[in-house]
């Protein structure tokens, strides 16, 4: 057991430097910080005393040395952008992405398994196959947006190695329009009809928030619990399409089992039977999903958090990438690769603990 | 229906919450743009949505008035003594946020802060060699020669109250490299006519009315609360005036001012902001990297840039890609800065013909391939001007290869001289030539011409520009600016497109001047 879970963090470790690796050496290609930090008027000299007080002139390894050593400790330096401590703001910020995550996993999960059941169960009915089709478009429309993200990634090594072609940066354009497209318009979407025609809703923002002891909360305010409707329906929509997928054909499977047919031989109410019996046995794949989709939501609230307004991490990293806020950005893509690790290792240890297989096999594997 | 009922109830209920909460609703105002200030250190940061902010909270010594001209603030008059001493009179009266008076050392500590590394600012007071208090309400400002635009300079210095800066240790400006954040990124006290209520960075600031500002009678002063949300997405910032969410949006997107403006509940106003954007080409280099000419540089003769100059059709540009909104431009320096004349701002015609006879004189009847760097978020459609000028520039067989990036890859590649030809905006933040001249056309050593990356050099041109800094006669000193436009104009060193228009959105009932230099100043707001 010691030995696996050794063998599981020494694993993540290494995810983690090849992550902090990957995400610094990218910062050498988004540009140079400095102009963004200082006023046109100023002088060559200055520039470059501030690009040596900084530290962006010594040699990439030191450089990435420093940071891992900072980022151990917790600090990842002060912000270009805003002259404050990064491990702050993030922890400012986050509570915003953590509710708006949850809010929209909540969405996904209550209506996705309630129309999953529904579509499987009244399969043969008209609604249940619009409601069917429907799933079936809006996946397909946010899977194409995955689709245009593996493109994009591609273009983007592209771009980079061909760093400064014409036709290089505009498939990154293109390639950026795809990526963000379909949540994007979701949420122009909903902000046209709700906010904008029915002006139900508001457009923007967390509303306002109760801070207790350090952590924000919109929930308890009713404009909070306003503005977490549309950014949480655009942000669980794809969720929402994947989970009712996957309830209803698991639970297409599980109804042609032996035991549902000796249950409805034994004569138990259909109520019964799908929900007691069918619904519970469909549920566990279901919850795994839903636990390693839940990082997924924290990462891909970028665009929804963008097109709202919404002050979590998403926006900030943003709004870094475009000012080139490299201590911001460092921050991020580690906490968002600490938060895939964690998910990941807590899953295989959950497995371990719940599969005998596992355990027999490392036994044998171990030497004594 | 019954659940668009509630709906409806409860989303009503919660606007009347929101309205009703400040003293009167009528005199607060939603204010949104893109970005939000980066610090409310006065002299960290010298960035436009940084200086919008704090100008609602920090005075000047000098102030601009809505048409730009100098006004007394906190200063009431300015003379120079002798040939390199100012000396300003200070208002007396005066009250900072906190309640302590604003003296004679304040001023001086603030410039002298300003002037500090690692202020932002400190070109802007290059020349001051000291600045002392000669008693409690005036101030002599030394310079190392004669300057005669330094009040122009200290319209961009913000005063700040010394006793409160030593309290909390701001003495010097948030050093980047400090790896902490400074007591005034997040506090303010100036003696403005707003006051700081509360701060979150990136998500809300409220300013609330300085009852005791000295300024209380001068100007309507009717805003009585300011809200201001940074809202980075254009179209949700454009749906939120719309849903009547913000009543004021100081950088609407130019594609939906038509719908704006259609919309009878919402205003849009306009005007010529200070900058021009051109292209810059190196006229310098023997031999140029980015064409497809080997051993010469095409730019070095004249005809070649008159060519692409006259292969402009700017009128085009002016009207589809900028939609009406831009000025077609003659020369790099805007309606409003000393020494722009309407003479000097006419363009060369548009001229195709002329265009492709002039390459072939030169030598290039079949044309050449040269690369274009482009911005593609920094100026009004950057991208889209340069995309349009590439197709403009084929007709005569100028083969562009068309290079847009972000605005951190393009000045940095600028600032490294890999680039022979660029976009460039410029605006000028003194309101005078000089400043132009300084940066654009002074032969680049070091301190002049640095943002000079043409090459272009020409030493009679460099010796007016030093003239003109130390003139202390105004007409003569006109003279000299008029006669280094007309040397440098004709030589097509750089190609002008045209003036950028600034445009303001904002609810019926409210009405705010809008001003040149893109700032907002609520002071001067009045509600109908």
């Amino acid at each position: 057991m010691a030995a696996f879970i050794v063998r599981r963090l020494v694993q993540s470790i290494i995810v983690m430097l090849a992550v902090a690796f990957v995400s610094f050496s990218l910062f050498t290609y988004v540009g140079d910080p400095i102009n963004n930090m200082v006023g046109q008027e100023t002088t060559m000299e200055q520039r470059e005393e501030l690009r040596e007080r900084l530290g962006l002139n010594d040699p990439f390894p030191v450089q990435f040395a420093r940071f891992i050593g900072n980022a151990i400790q917790g600090e990842f330096g002060i912000s270009y952008r805003m002259a404050r401590p990064v491990e702050q703001i993030i922890a400012e910020r986050l509570p915003a992405t953590l509710e708006l995550a949850f809010v929209s996993a909540v969405f996904a999960l209550v209506v996705g398994i309630g129309l999953g059941i529904y579509t499987a169960l009244g399969r043969e009915s008209v609604a249940g196959r619009l409601v069917l089709s429907a799933a079936f478009v809006a996946t397909a429309a946010l899977f194409s947006w995955i689709g245009a993200a593996i493109v994009a990634a591609v273009m983007l090594a592209v771009t980079f190695l061909y760093r400064g072609k014409w036709v290089g940066s505009t498939i990154m354009s293109l390639s950026l329009i795809g990526v963000s497209l379909p949540t994007f318009l979701i949420g122009i979407l909903l902000i046209y009809v709700f906010a904008v025609e029915l002006g139900w809703l508001p457009s923007f923002g967390r509303g306002e928030v109760v801070s207790i002891g350090g952590w924000t909360t919109g929930f308890l305010t009713p404009s909070g619990l306003q503005a977490l409707i549309l950014p949480g329906i655009t942000l669980g929509l794809f969720q929402l399409t994947l989970i009712m997928r996957l309830v209803r054909s698991e639970m297409l499977e599980v109804l042609r089992t032996d035991y549902i047919k000796f249950a409805r031989a034994r004569g138990l109410t259909n109520r019964a039977i799908n929900f007691g019996h069918a619904l519970k046995n469909t549920l566990v794949p279901v919850i795994t999903i839903t636990g390693l989709q839940l990082g997924s939501i924290i990462a891909f609230a970028i665009i929804t958090e963008t097109v709202f307004q919404w002050p979590g991490v998403g926006l900030l990293f943003i709004i870094a990438v475009q000012f080139v806020d490299i201590p911001v950005m460092s921050a991020y893509l580690m906490m968002i690769a600490f938060v895939f690790v964690v998910i990941n290792l807590v899953v295989d240890l959950l497995y371990y603990a719940v599969d005998p297989r596992l355990r027999v096999e490392r036994a044998g594997g171990g030497g004594h | 229906m019954k659940l668009k009922a509630v709906l409806l109830g409860t989303a009503m209920a919660v606007t009347g919450l929101t309205m009703a909460a400040p003293a009167d609703a009528q005199d607060v105002i939603r204010w949104a743009s893109a970005s939000d200030a980066l610090t409310l250190d006065p002299h960290s940061q010298n960035e436009g949505p940084t200086s919008q902010m704090l100008i609602q909270m920090y005075d000047y010594l000098i102030e601009r008035d809505i048409g730009l001209a100098k006004r007394p603030a906190l200063a009431t008059s300015w003379v120079a003594i002798d040939e390199d001493t100012w000396e300003l009179e200070l208002r007396q009266g005066v009250t900072f946020h906190n309640g302590a008076p604003f003296m004679a050392n304040d001023a001086v500590f603030s410039l002298n802060r300003a002037m500090t590394e690692p202020s932002d600012f400190r070109n802007y007071l290059s020349s001051v060699t000291s600045v002392e208090a000669v008693d409690d309400y005036t101030i002599h400002i030394h310079t190392d020669g004669p300057n005669p635009i330094l009040p122009d300079w200290l319209t961009g210095i913000f005063i700040m109250d010394e006793e409160w800066a030593i309290e909390n240790g701001v003495e010097t400006a948030q050093d980047f490299a400090e790896g902490e954040e400074n007591f005034a990124v997040r506090n303010a006290n100036g003696t403005g006519p707003f006051r700081l209520e509360s701060r979150q960075p990136d998500v809300q600031t409220v300013l609330v009315r300085n009852e005791t500002y000295w300024g209380a009678d001068a100007f309507p002063n009717e805003v009585d609360t300011i809200i201001y949300t940074p809202v980075a997405s254009a179209a949700t910032r454009v749906a939120a005036l719309l849903s009547g969410e913000v009543d004021f949006i100081s950088d609407p997107p130019t594609q939906d001012l038509g719908r704006l403006d259609a919309d009878p509940g919402i205003d849009v106003v306009d005007v010529n902001q200070i900058r021009t954007i051109f292209f810059g080409m190196n006229v310098a280099a023997d031999d140029l990297e980015n064409d497809t000419v080997d051993g010469a540089n095409p730019f070095q003769d004249i005809r070649v840039r008159e060519a692409l100059y006259r292969a402009i059709n700017i009128d085009a540009i002016q009207q589809v890609v900028m939609r009406g909104l831009s000025v077609p431009a003659g020369m790099i320096t805007s309606p409003g800065v000393n020494g722009y004349a309407t003479d000097l701002d006419e363009r060369l015609p548009f001229d195709q013909d002329g265009a492709r006879a002039l390459l072939a004189e030169a030598g290039y009847p079949d044309g050449f391939g040269i690369t274009l760097h482009c911005p593609n978020d920094r100026y009004v459609n950057d991208e889209a001007i340069c995309t349009a000028a590439a197709g403009m520039l084929g007709q005569i067989g100028i083969d562009v290869n068309l290079i847009s990036q972000p605005r951190s890859i393009h000045f940095a590649e600028l600032q490294q001289g890999i680039q022979d030809f660029y976009m460039l905006g410029w605006g000028v933040p003194t309101y005078d030539s000089e400043y132009v001249f300084n940066f654009l056309y002074h032969t680049p050593d070091g301190n002049r011409g640095s943002w000079n990356f043409t090459g272009f050099s020409n030493p009679d041109v460099d010796a007016n520009i030093v003239a003109m800094g130390s003139e202390v006669d105004l007409a003569a000193r006109d003279a000299i600016i008029r006669a280094t436009w007309e040397m440098v104009i004709p030589e097509y060193a750089y190609i002008p497109l045209h003036h950028q228009i600034i445009s303001w959105a904002m609810r019926d009932g409210f009405v705010i001047p809008i001003r040149a230099n893109d700032q907002v100043l609520f002071k001067y707001a009045t509600f109908e």
